[in-house]
Formats: structure tokens, C-alpha cells, sequence
């Protein structure tokens, strides 16, 4: 099976379970398990060429500018953790089966499982680091979504977001951690990256990306001191804590260690980090582990300090803890996930997890008494079990491993870790297990169905013959694996067995089960002494962390934003002034090459008029009608200087645009307050109108010195000048540009502008279906109404208009590929010759005869102009390539036809619908109660009185 | 007095104009000033494209000694006057829809709370 479809088979997967369920529990379980067991099956295909020492790949290039490829490669040590993902993912899903109560909803936990083990796969898969982040963090989302899955109980809740804080800020370091590598590797292939090793550890970057790839790979893996989440996520269904957080996803990290340990192991600052980390996390999750209560709790505080182990093999950087390293993982994916099982079994039975109160088991559940046992001395490290001999190859690797000059601290510690482990194994065995049967279970227990035991038992079977036939059934992998982590082509020496004779191990092990038993022995007064001695709770500290964090971003995100939009556009401005000056200043000195052009007389009066009306519409803007009509000159100004300098296109729509503007804020006004109050003392004045001249004076000394340079790169212009009639058959090069070389953006301009009017008439129509409407309806008007509200002399002029605007509109829109005019122009003159209907006739008489919606013109403008750009499709062309031709029929005269001239159509439909629509929305506001539609504005009724506004 | 210094001019006052006026405390007066900063950089956009008089972008045959003014500055500021346009009306609606509904037309947030019910 392919490595694409082996990674994407879970995810695939993931949708059927939500499907499933609807057939019933065992057809969703069954399908999940289908998925996840076809996964391992085509997982377990490549195994023979794996182990050969083959490595399988599967690459497909995606970005590769980037080095961003989604690549997959499978080797010794993706074999192993990809089989401990998909195998142990089926006996969970089994067990969960059984697990999960009817309440429970079923789809979404299988949803969510299989969610985490294609993220899972992918990670032990990809050879693409990018990728392998993506992955990583999907695993962190996962499991949050499965530590949450009780969303009734807090600790679910709070464990979760404890383990997202926790791995997502990993995450974050281990993106930075692996872009460094990336970048120091100048590759993110996996496959090409561990081969650099001298390259890697001889950069200066090499120490900041170790620390933060370990940051990723501790909190994942809960070492110290990120070991604190992983006790707390244990308020997760059990099915879970023992997948993720026993067997899978807390190994991620150490996934991750070894996957890169040809690269960056071998150094001090490796050895001393992982090695400490590693060895302070095995002895204190033990210790801790013994007088937890609960039964998953001391699980969970075993796996961190089981998780402690495999770092400090890794830490040690030989080969023989390398191999006791994977060796391990294995062990204790078997051991501890059936261990999770059954404290959920007796969970599950009994209704309670806390030690105290159970014991004397063994009578009642045989079965699951056995089960535990074998997991439990495996776990405790007694032969001939699996866990045994990895633990006597960590002692051996740990006798040999010297932390500086000092020989014996930590052969010391790794003993007493073992010890302790003794300790809370035989405690988990004996206080649960062993003693008199009690009569005050919350629930009286008895074995469970044969579906929810098998997993666990099956994982005890394999506890039992790995530990019996360990070379046979698992050294090749072993071997396979161990290479891959070593890496540079090492082939490691894999001898795996029970006895290797009296070495020091040998005694390290049996002081440890010795003084474990003994410790065990003395439980009551260590117990004691445990609760007497102060220690830190993690839980606060985190949550101190935390409310510290919230408050810093609070204060920040309070002070930068008050809420005050005035100061934010001061900052804005004035910023942007003084980055402006920081750059002209370390320019070179300005010359101005061209030559300026001496104006006439007209030209000196305009600027004058633009000047005198831009001064009264600011001096007087509190008078805001005043205000909006001095406004109007500036916008006649602009487009008479568009005219003069050689854009007539431009003074065409500016003038047109100019009317529509002032209609709408005109009408806008309506409903405004006709003054503005004086809100600003003079000092913000002052503030203000240097704010003002300091942006207006630079904005103006770089018009002009940009006016009076040559172009710094040869101009564009002389392109479109020369092609615009051979390659798009039209004379005016700004309509062509708009219609046909740069049509694509035309194309978003339209829809924009059909967007921006849909979201006004969402706004009028949200407005009028609130409390607003009776506001709206009882309004009295800033002044009192005309008594004639349509003058006849109006409707009859605009009347007259009508056709003429028309043909108007029609005669520039089919000018404006040769000259100036085109699809914007005309359909503004349009909608402005249809506002004059509704201002002169009335809201009602012009809305009754207008049968063609708005919406629809818009709708029809957009896609008549994308039909126009597919057609370039069926002449083999790319979107919006235009074709043209010159057509004669009697008696016309010769003319030419364009496919541009149907985008130009669209152009001028969308501009017609999104105006009218804008400024209908707004008419549609100021009806009144008490209004009478006026059906007939032109006719002349003389016993119709002219209208009173007070009745 | 050239046509740049007049046209340079301009652009700076419409750019005071409109950084002024979007600095004041109500919408209205922003809603002009934003008006005042859409000619400001129109003006501008067109101008990178050089003035020239009397040589518009309408190509006149095969004269090889015609000379033409810059088009693609003109084709970008015509979709922008446009795009203006439906910007300013978007604006002036939200500020429509807040003073109708808020019953103030204030731009900053009130640091009182109960006086924007009022």
C-alpha cells in the first residue's frame, strides 16, 4: 500500500464513524477498526523490504520553492512506531467498544481517535519536516478534542486546555526549533538532512534549534519539569489515556529524539540536557507514581517516569543505550497500555480507581487479575517479563554513563528510579489485587466480556513471549530500528536475551527489587512522611502562569487599544510621517531632471477655486449640508484637472461619481444630525492641524519631486500603447486595459462593488427588521417638507431625460473601446438617469415601474463578464483572453466587434445594479408613517390639495 | 507657477483636509475626510504617471510621432474612483446603521457605558 494512502487512510476513516453510528454501535466500532487494521495490514506489507534495510518512499512535489513537498519515507523506526500506532489503535478500538457507556456519543470519540492516529501516522512517516510539524500539531489538537471527550466533567475540560497550553507551546518552539534545522541543513528532506551531521553541529544556530526541537520534544513527552499535564489529561476516557498518553502520543517526543538523533545527538549540550531531563523525570515521576491513590494516576506518573528512561537512553548517545532505548518503547507500549485497560476494567466494574478502597480482586476477576499481574511484574522489571531485560539494559547502559568527572550518581539514581518503579508496581499489584476481599465496592465487581478483556490480554500474551523469545520475535526490528536512530549507516549490534550473566545490572536490579519490596514494606509511615513534606503543585503554578499571561496581555491589548479610533488614525499618521522621513532621509539628494510645465491662467483659477472650497468645507464642516455642496466643487475641480491632463476617461468618471456621492450622502444626511457638535478642545485641534500639515506637506513634496523625476525602470506605458489596437482591436488603451489586459482585476473590482452594495442593502434591511424601524418611522424630518413633493417642472424634465440618458449611457458604453466612455461611465450616467426618476417622481411611482431588481443587475453584471473570460476557454486560451474581428453588413458601415465588449456589458451591469441598489437601500429608510404613495406624481388633479405636514 | 507645483499643492491640501477632518470625534466629518483623502490619492496615483497636456491615451492610427500620456495609472485610478465610491457607501451606511441604532454618532468608544444606551 502506498505511504500517501496509508497516511491518508485514517483521516479518510475519520468521516465514517459519524456515518456509521447511525447504524448502530458495532457497525461503527467495526468500520473504525476496518480502517485502522487495513492501515496496519498495508503498514505491514512493506515490513520484509524494512527490514532488509530498505527504505520505502513516496514523494510528491508541492511547493518546492519552499522545500515544502509532501513526502513520506519509511524506515526501521517508522516501521515500529507506525505498527505500535495502527496495532495498539485496534485493541483500543475494541476495547472501547466495551468501554464506552451507552450515553457516550460514539461517532464523535471514534472520529476524534482516528483524527489522532493518522496525525500519528503522518508524523512517524513524513520525511518532510514542514509536513511533520503540521502533523505534530494536529496531534495536539486531536488529543485535546479526546482528553475534552467527557465535556460534562471540569477536570476533562481543564486537562485539556492544560495539555494543549502545554504541547501547543512545544509546538511553537519546535517550529522555530526546525525551520533553524531546516535552514542550517539548507534542505527539509528528512532523508538529505540526517546526513549532515557535521554540517549541523558545527553551525552556530546549532544550539538554539537544539533547545527548542527538545522544548517540543520534552513537553510532548512530558519530561520535566513539563511532566505535570500528562497526570491531569488522565481525566480522559481510559481508552484514551492508554492509546495517547501511555502507548502513543507521549512517545512522539521521543519519536522525535531519535528520529533526529543522527543529526543532533553526540554533543555535551545534547548529553547534559537529555540525559539530565531524562534522569530527573524517571526518579521523580517514580517517586510520585507510589503514593498516587488513583489507579490511572500512578499509571500516569509511572509512564512519565518510564518516558524519563527512554530520554536519558537517548541522552547517553552510545550505541547499547540506543538500542535499550527502542527495546523499551516496545516494552512499554505492551506493558502499560494493558495496564491502562484493565485499571479501566476495574474502573468500569467496580465504579471506583482508588486503591484505598478496592483490593482482594484477584478472587473476583481472575481473568483480569492475570492480566494485570503479568503487565504489572513486567512493568516491575521481574524476569523473565518484557520489561525485565529492557530495564537491565538501561542499569548496564546507566553503570557505564558518567555525568562529568563523577562516576556514580548516575548508576545511583537510575537504581533508585528502579527501585521506586519496584515500589509502585507491586504496590498497584498488591493493594488492588491482593488482601481480603472487601464487601464495600461502590459496585460489586466481576470480570468483564470477553471483547474488553481480549486487548489487554492479548498485549499481556506479547508481554510474556518477548519476554521469552525476545531475539526471535523482536530483535530484527530492534536491529532495523536501532540502525535508523543511530543513523550514518551504523549496524548495530542486537543481542537480545535473559541471561547475559552476573553484571553490574544484575546487581542494580536486585538491590532494586529488594529495596522496592522493602519500601513497599514500610508504605504507611513513607506515606506519612510524604504528605508531610511540602511540595509544589504544579497546577498552581500553571495556573499562575496562565492568569499572569492573561493579565500581561490584557494590560497590552487595554493600553495599545482603548477604543479610541481617533487616536489609533493619529498614531497611524503620524507613524507613517516619520517612517516616511526616517527613509527620505537616508536616500540620496533630490534632483529633478524634467522640466516643469509653466500653467495659464485657467489652470491658476482652478487651484484657487480647489483651495478657497477645500478651506470652507473644512472651516465649516459642523455645517454639514453646507459642508457636502462645497464638496461638490472640489469633485468638479478633480475631474476638470483630469480632463486637462490628458484623461478624459477619468474626468468622466470622476464627474459622474461625483454625483452619485453627493446623492447618497445627501440622502445619508436625511437621517444625520445636521450639525456637528465641538467635541475637541483647542489643544487637539492644534494637535490635529499639525498632524494634518506635517501629512498633507510631505504628501505634497513627494507628488511633486516624483512629478519632476524620470521613471526609474522603464514604463509599462509603451507596451499597452503599442499592443492595444493589434492584440486587443481598441483604440482607447484605458478601457483596454481595464477590459482586456488587466481584466482580471476588473473582474474583482465589479464583484467587490456588487459585494460592498449587497452589504448596504444586508445593513437597511438588518435595520429595518430592529427597534430602529419605529424610530425610523416616527422621525420628524431637520426640515419641514416641500409642499409640493414632486414638482411637476422636475418630473417632467427628468420624464424627458429618461430616453435621452439612455441612449446616452448606451452611446458612450459602445464608444469606449476606441474612445473615451466604456462599461463604468456608462453605467453611472445610467443609474444617475434613473435617480432622477426616483427623486423627481417619488420612491413609490419609480419603484412600481421598476421591474428588474437591483440584485439580479449586479448578479448579471458579474457573470456575464466571467461567462465572457470562460469563453477564452473553448478557443484554447487562458481566462479572460479577448478576440475580436471587423464586420460589414449593408447598408452599415464597417465596425468591430469584441468579446471584450461583453465583459464591458458585465462592467456595466454590475455598476448599474450596485448603485441603485446603494442608494435604493438608503430610500427605502426614510419612509414615514403617514406617508401616501403617490400613484400618479404627473398627474394633474385639481381637487387633489397640496399635502399638510401636520395632519 | 507650474502645473506640478499646482498639482502638488493640491494633493497635499486635499491630504490635510482629509487627515484633519478623519481625525474629528463624529462620523460624518470622517466620512468627508476619507472623500477628501480618495481625490488626495487618485490625484497622486494619476500623477506618478507624469502630466502631460493635450496628449490623451487614444491612439490615433499609425502617426509615429503622436506621443501619448501613461495609461495604466489612468486604468488604476478609474477602478479606484469607482471602488471609492462603493467604499464610501459602506461607510457611510455602518455609520448610518450605528447612529440609528446606537443614538450617537460618536467614533471613539465611550469609556461610559450607560451613555451609549442613552
Amino acid at each position: 500500500m502506498s505511504l500517501f494512502l496509508i497516511a491518508a487512510l485514517p483521516f479518510i476513516g475519520a468521516l465514517l464513524p459519524g456515518l456509521m453510528i447511525q447504524a448502530g454501535r458495532n457497525t461503527c466500532s467495526t468500520w473504525t477498526g476496518i480502517i485502522s487494521l487495513s492501515a496496519l495490514i498495508g503498514l505491514l506489507v512493506h515490513a520484509p523490504a524494512v527490514l532488509r534495510g530498505e527504505v520505502i518512499t513516496a514523494s510528491v512535489e508541492w511547493m518546492p520553492a519552499l522545500g515544502l513537498n509532501a513526502s513520506f519515507y519509511l524506515d526501521g523506526l517508522g516501521l515500529l512506531f507506525g505498527t505500535l500506532i495502527l496495532g495498539i489503535g485496534c485493541l483500543i478500538i475494541l476495547y472501547a467498544r466495551f468501554y464506552l457507556s451507552s450515553k457516550d456519543p460514539m461517532g464523535n470519540f471514534y472520529t476524534y481517535l482516528l483524527l489522532f492516529q493518522g496525525a500519528m501516522v503522518g508524523i512517524v512517516l513524513s520525511d518532510n519536516i514542514l509536513m511533520l510539524l503540521v502533523f505534530w500539531e494536529l496531534t495536539s489538537l486531536s488529543s485535546f478534542l479526546l482528553i475534552g471527550y467527557w465535556k460534562h466533567l471540569p477536570e476533562g475540560r481543564q486537562g485539556a486546555r492544560m495539555a494543549l497550553t502545554v504541547t501547543g507551546m512545544g509546538g511553537l518552539g519546535l517550529i522555530g526549533g526546525m525551520l533553524l534545522l531546516g535552514h542550517i541543513a539548507g534542505t527539509y528532506e528528512l532523508t538529505e538532512l540526517l546526513e549532515k551531521r557535521d554540517l549541523i553541529q558545527a553551525d552556530p544556530l546549532y544550539v538554539p534549534a537544539l533547545l527548542l526541537i527538545l522544548l517540543g520534544a520534552f513537553t510532548k513527552s512530558a519530561q520535566f519539569p513539563f511532566h505535570f499535564w500528562l497526570p491531569r489529561a488522565m481525566a480522559a476516557p481510559t481508552p484514551v489515556s492508554a492509546y495517547l498518553h501511555s502507548a502513543t502520543m507521549v512517545k512522539a517526543g521521543l519519536f522525535l529524539m531519535a528520529r533526529l538523533y543522527p543529526v543532533m545527538s553526540g554533543t555535551t549540550e545534547w548529553f547534559w540536557i537529555v540525559t539530565l531531563a531524562g534522569l530527573i523525570t524517571m526518579v521523580l515521576g517514580a517517586l510520585i507514581g507510589i503514593f498516587q491513590n488513583d489507579l490511572k494516576g500512578l499509571l500516569a506518573y509511572s509512564t512519565v517516569s518510564h518516558l524519563g528512561l527512554i530520554t536519558m537512553l537517548l541522552g547517553f548517545s552510545t550505541e547499547a543505550a540506543a538500542i535499550g532505548a527502542v527495546f523499551h518503547i516496545i516494552n512499554h507500549a505492551s506493558f502499560k497500555a494493558s495496564l491502562f485497560m484493565t485499571a479501566g476494567i476495574v474502573d468500569h466494574e467496580a465504579h471506583t480507581r482508588d486503591i484505598t478502597r478496592l483490593g482482594g480482586l484477584r478472587h473476583l476477576m481472575p481473568i483480569t487479575f492475570v492480566i494485570t499481574a503479568v503487565a504489572s511484574l513486567s512493568m516491575a522489571g521481574i524476569p523473565p517479563f518484557n520489561g525485565f531485560l529492557s530495564k537491565e539494559m538501561m542499569l548496564e547502559a546507566a553503570a557505564h554513563a558518567q555525568l562529568g568527572d563523577n562516576a556514580w550518581l548516575i548508576p545511583a539514581l537510575a537504581t533508585l528510579g528502579a527501585l521506586f518503579s519496584v515500589a509502585y508496581s507491586f504496590r498497584l499489584l498488591l493493594h488492588t489485587w491482593f488482601g481480603a476481599e472487601r464487601h464495600d465496592y461502590p459496585h460489586h465487581p466481576h470480570d468483564p466480556p470477553f471483547g474488553m478483556w481480549l486487548s489487554p490480554a492479548l498485549l499481556a500474551v506479547l508481554v510474556v513471549l518477548i519476554g521469552l523469545f525476545s531475539q526471535g520475535l523482536v530483535g530484527g526490528i530492534v536491529q532495523t530500528t536501532a540502525a535508523s536512530v543511530l543513523g550514518n549507516h551504523a549496524h548495530p549490534h542486537v543481542h537480545l536475551a535473559l541471561w547475559h550473566g552476573v553484571t553490574p545490572a544484575l546487581y542494580m536490579s536486585g538491590v532494586a527489587v529488594l529495596g522496592g519490596l522493602v519500601l513497599l514494606a514500610l508504605y504507611r509511615p513513607a506515606h506519612g512522611l510524604w504528605h508531610a513534606v511540602p511540595r509544589p503543585d504544579a497546577k498552581v503554578i500553571f495556573d499562575a502562569i496562565i492568569d499572569a499571561a492573561t493579565k500581561l496581555a490584557n494590560w497590552i491589548t487595554d493600553t495599545l487599544h482603548d477604543g479610541k479610533l481617533t487616536r489609533y488614525a493619529a498614531i497611524f499618521f503620524l507613524f507613517t510621517v516619520l517612517a516616511s522621513w526616517h527613509a527620505f532621509s537616508g536616500g540620496a539628494g533630490v534632483t529633478l531632471p524634467r522640466e516643469p510645465m509653466q500653467a495659464d491662467i485657467i489652470p491658476i483659477i482652478a487651484w484657487f477655486a480647489l483651495i478657497a472650497a477645500t478651506g470652507v468645507t473644512v472651516y465649516y464642516h459642523r455645517h454639514r449640508l453646507l459642508a457636502l455642496v462645497v464638496l461638490g466643487i472640489i469633485g468638479v475641480v478633480v475631474s476638470l484637472s483630469f480632463n486637462y491632463l490628458s484623461a478624459p476617461d477619468l474626468a468622466l468618471t470622476q464627474l459622474s461619481v461625483e454625483v452619485v456621492t453627493i446623492v447618497l450622502l445627501l440622502l445619508a444626511l436625511n437621517f444625520l444630525p445636521e450639525f456637528t457638535p465641538k467635541d475637541s478642545g483647542n489643544g487637539r485641534h492644534v494637535r490635529d492641524i499639525l498632524i494634518a500639515v506635517f501629512v498633507g506637506g510631505a504628501v505634497a513634496a513627494l507628488s511633486y519631486v516624483i512629478m519632476l523625476t524620470d521613471f526609474a525602470m522603464p514604463s509599462i506605458a509603451e507596451y499597452h500603447l503599442a499592443q492595444s489596437h493589434d492584440l486587443a482591436g481598441g483604440n482607447n488603451v484605458v478601457n483596454v486595459i481595464l477590459v482586456d489586459f488587466r481584466g482580471f482585476d476588473t473582474f474583482g473590482e465589479i464583484t467587490v462593488l456588487g459585494i460592498a452594495a449587497l452589504i448596504i442593502y444586508g445593513v437597511t434591511e438588518g435595520l429595518l427588521g430592529s427597534k430602529v424601524r419605529q424610530k425610523l418611522l416616527e422621525r420628524k424630518p431637520n426640515h419641514p417638507i416641500a409642499g409640493d413633493e414632486h414638482p411637476m417642472m422636475m418630473v417632467v424634465a427628468t420624464r424627458l431625460l429618461l430616453p435621452i440618458a439612455l441612449m446616452v449611457g448606451v452611446y458612450i458604453y459602445l464608444r469606449g473601446h476606441n474612445d473615451p466612455g466604456g462599461g463604468f461611465v456608462a453605467g453611472l450616467i445610467v443609474a444617475i438617469a434613473l435617480l432622477m426618476q426616483y427623486m423627481a417622481s417619488g420612491y413609490d411611482w419609480a419603484d412600481k415601474r421598476q421591474r428588474f431588481p437591483y440584485h439580479a443587475s449586479i448578479a448579471c453584471g458579474v457573470m456575464a463578464a466571467g461567462i465572457t473570460g470562460i469563453g477564452a476557454f473553448f478557443n484554447n486560451m487562458p481566462f479572460l483572453t479577448s478576440d475580436f474581428g471587423y464586420f460589414q453588413f449593408p447598408p452599415l458601415q464597417k465596425f468591430e466587434l469584441a468579446t471584450a465588449m461583453g465583459f464591458d456589458l458585465g462592467v456595466f451591469l454590475a455598476v448599474v445594479g450596485a448603485v441603485m441598489l446603494t442608494l435604493e437601500s438608503l430610500s427605502r429608510l426614510a419612509y414615514r408613517r403617514g406617508d401616501v404613495p403617490d400613484e400618479y406624481p404627473m398627474d394633474i388633479n385639481p381637487s387633489r390639495q397640496p399635502k399638510n405636514e401636520d395632519h | 507657477m507650474t502645473i506640478e507645483f499646482l498639482v502638488a499643492s493640491a494633493i497635499g491640501v486635499l491630504t490635510a483636509a482629509g487627515v484633519y477632518l478623519i481625525l474629528r470625534l463624529r462620523t460624518f466629518p470622517v466620512i468627508l475626510g476619507t472623500s477628501f483623502l480618495s481625490y488626495a490619492v487618485n490625484t497622486y496615483l494619476f500623477a506618478t504617471g507624469r502630466l502631460v497636456v493635450g496628449a490623451p491615451p487614444i491612439l490615433q492610427g499609425h502617426e509615429a510621432h503622436v506621443t501619448y500620456t501613461d495609461p495604466v495609472p489612468q486604468a488604476l485610478v478609474l477602478t479606484a474612483i469607482v471602488i471609492g465610491f462603493g467604499m464610501t457607501a459602506v461607510v457611510l451606511m455602518l455609520a448610518l446603521a450605528a447612529y440609528l441604532s446606537g443614538g450617537h454618532d460618536k467614533i471613539d468608544l465611550q469609556e461610559d457605558a450607560s451613555e451609549d444606551r442613552a
